[in-house]
């Protein structure tokens, strides 16, 4: 019987396999950065352990580094000391960091592809959920905790469960492709899956809907996995994934003939069985704005915010929930999305600050101003971003219309570093999580792509940016 | 990590579906770079208001619950980030074994590094749990949960099961397989980075 592509990368990975129970998987790349860290290079200095692979091993500080000048002390002291904390592992360890001075410095599910170091048909891992981004490369990309980042570290491999095959479909095409993004597809899968319509699964993303992306918006896709629950999710590599490695800075010397070997075997066989498969139709989709607490609390533009009892249909748990976050999000069922007045506005985070979704939402904002009551920021995903989106000068267009243009990190995103929603503020997000207080304790995010956001940004409330004018 | 021992106490029911690992360790508590005193920290947000005073309506301020090492908690507890913080505050604070209709991946599989027993139970007997004033017993070698009424079942693979009893190193048992993995390297077509 054949294979799909996640089984043909799990089985090339298997160094130990028992009768039942987890294998024990080799790791090709592990990325680390300084939150999810220090505990376990600790648990290798007590016991005496080094690193198996410094070599296979990457680390960059993203989490928690300030987006303003990066020439000032940072004022945070608990932030500094795990800053401090991850150049002396680093240092100690033998291993390659990028630091915040580093022109190669960014979020690492940013970093990782633009650099070269994410492949086809690896198996990589970090100590953030969000690392299933990589999966946009035909790469088995999951999160780990810190204990399997000290188990990493020390063997280069992990005990797991062998997760599922999900397949999911996206058929069709999008009438205005820049209008309605990845992000509003991957909105749309978990608002119909639900947050945990993935769970023990690896998703893989196929069909005409998938395959008509580019590769930084295959990571948009991939990135949100984890929003629906699933360990990972990838799509499988093609001539755009090879040509987007191809040549850069750490792109293997032998890459022709690896891609010659991936060409061959990284895909799904066509006989292969999914144990769940979940098609979406894209023709229609609309701009999609999430009204509640979690990404699959999410609607179309156009629609109104639902009622508990619509949205649970009939579920007293979801209904529960939904009352909740109504509650915490101040809204009322029936009022139009596009009567929902924001704050503020990120554009930025590891799903949606790329040069694409810097280019895209540049086009909402050139030659118009952001409505006075919005503060708005935009934080590039890496400094390499932030420096072709300098030489484009999309800097320019956005601070001309009053963003704030900041240094690359996830900032907002989580709120660990000053980038901080306050209490009951609204804020056009084009993050991956609405959680209460995700971007600050009493903050209210609302889940959009960057078009939507730079769009809110300038109306001072959501908007259907396919009536905009973006000639 | 201490072998898991039988545990026998009351319950404290946290009525809530969908809890993140946001909600049980809020993320400004994630600088500290030690795995101990998370306690403190444990659902922050819930537990204290904006002035730092305990909220009377939240379960683990009630005196009642102290001793209790069992959360019986809603579906799909632990989803969002992957920050192992969750779990380390949870047993700072005392709790050995968490009871829900399912869990996020990653939470559950950090769960057993660091010595907490997960059980999955169907929707119908957590509620009955949550329920529940008398003290429950937790019987990790026989699966068993037992009640003043019933013995409740649950399952669990037998590899974690084992590492929870035994309190095992890991990364000692990994690194027994050595041989195997420079075997696997020498064959990778994946090169290094640098
Ligand atoms: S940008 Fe947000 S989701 Fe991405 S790695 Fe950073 S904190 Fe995690």
């Amino acid at each position: 019987m054949g294979k799909t592509l996640f089984e043909k990368i799990w089985d090339a990975h298997i160094v130990v396999e028992k009768q039942s129970g987890p294998s024990l998987i080799y790791i090709d790349r592990h990325l680390v950065h300084e939150v999810t860290s220090p505990q376990a290079f600790d648990g290798l200095r007590m016991n005496n352990r080094k690193v198996r692979r410094p070599d296979l091993t990457v680390a960059t500080m993203d989490h928690n580094v300030p987006t303003t000048n990066r020439r000032l002390p940072i004022l945070d002291q608990t932030s500094a000391i795990q800053i401090q904390t991850l150049a002396k592992n680093c240092k100690d360890f033998g291993i390659q960091l990028f630091d915040i001075a580093s022109p190669n410095q960014g979020i690492v599910h940013v970093i990782g592809p633009q650099l070269g170091i994410t492949l086809p048909g690896s198996t990589i891992v970090c100590g953030d959920s969000h690392t299933s981004t990589h999966g946009a490369f035909g790469a088995l990309a999951f999160g780990i905790g810190t204990s399997e980042v000290e188990h990493v570290l020390a063997s280069q491999t992990l005990w797991l469960e062998k997760p599922k095959p999900f397949e999911i479909r996206v058929e069709g095409k999008r009438k205005n492709p820049h209008a309605v993004t990845a992000k509003d597809i991957i909105l749309s899968i978990i608002k119909n899956i639900g947050t945990g319509g993935g769970t023990g699964t690896v998703v893989e993303y196929r069909g005409e809907g998938i395959t008509d992306l580019s590769m930084e918006q295959r990571m948009t896709i991939c990135n949100m996995s984890i929003e629906a629950g699933a360990r990972a999710g990838l799509i499988a590599p093609d001539e755009k994934t090879f040509d987007y490695l191809r040549g850069r800075k750490y792109t293997p010397k032998n890459y022709e003939s690896l891609v010659d070997y991936w060409r061959e075997t990284l895909k799904t066989d066509s006989d292969a069985t999914f144990e769940k498969k979940y098609v979406l139709h894209i023709d229609d989709i609309a701009p999609q704005v999430s009204w509640g607490t979690n990404p699959g609390m999410t609607c179309d533009v156009t629609d109104s915010v639902p009622s508990p009892d619509d949205y649970s249909k009939g579920d007293q748990n979801q209904k529960k929930g939904a009352q909740k976050a109504l509650e915490y999000m101040d809204l009322k069922p029936g009022t139009p999305i596009t009567d929902i007045k924001v704050d503020r506005v990120f554009i930025g985070s590891c799903t949606n600050a790329r040069l694409e979704d810097l280019i895209e939402a540049s086009k909402v904002v050139k030659n118009r101003k952001v409505s006075p009551h919005v503060r708005a920021m935009v934080v590039p995903g890496s400094q390499m971003v932030k420096q072709q989106a300098e030489e484009m000068g999309l800097d320019k267009i956005f601070i001309d219309a009053n963003f704030e243009w900041r240094e690359a990190g996830c900032s907002m995103c989580l709120g660990m570093n000053p980038d901080i929603l306050s209490p009951g503020e609204r804020c056009a997000s084009t993050s991956n999580r609405n959680f209460e207080g995700r971007q600050g304790t009493g903050g209210r995010t609302h889940l959009v792509s960057p078009v939507m956001a730079a769009a809110a940004a300038i109306e001072g409330h959501f908007v259907d940016v396919r009536e905009m004018d973006l000639s | 990590m201490e072998p898991f021992k039988k545990i026998k106490t009351i319950v404290t029911p946290l009525d809530k579906v969908n809890v993140d690992t946001d909600q049980i360790v809020p993320k400004q508590f994630l600088k500290l770079i030690q795995k101990s005193g998370f306690g403190k920290f444990l659902f922050y947000n819930w537990r204290y208001d904006e002035d730092n005073h305990e909220k009377q309506d939240f379960v683990l301020n009630d005196k009642k619950y102290k001793n209790s090492k069992i959360l019986v908690a809603g579906d799909n507890f632990g989803c969002g980030s992957s920050r192992e913080h969750a779990v380390w505050a949870l047993q700072d604070y005392g709790f050995s074994v968490v009871i829900a209709p399912s869990f996020a991946d990653i939470f559950y599989s950090n769960c057993f590094k660091n010595g907490i027993l997960p059980i999955v139970l169907d929707e119908q007997t957590v509620e009955k749990l949550q329920h529940m004033h008398d003290e429950i017993e937790i019987d990790l070698e026989n699966q068993v949960i037992i009640t003043p009424e019933e013995q409740i079942p649950f399952s669990i693979d037998a590899h974690r099961k084992n590492i929870l009893l035994e309190g095992l190193d890991d990364i000692a048992q990994t690194l027994q397989f050595g041989d195997e993995i420079s075997k696997f390297e020498k064959q990778s077509k994946i090169p290094s980075v640098l």
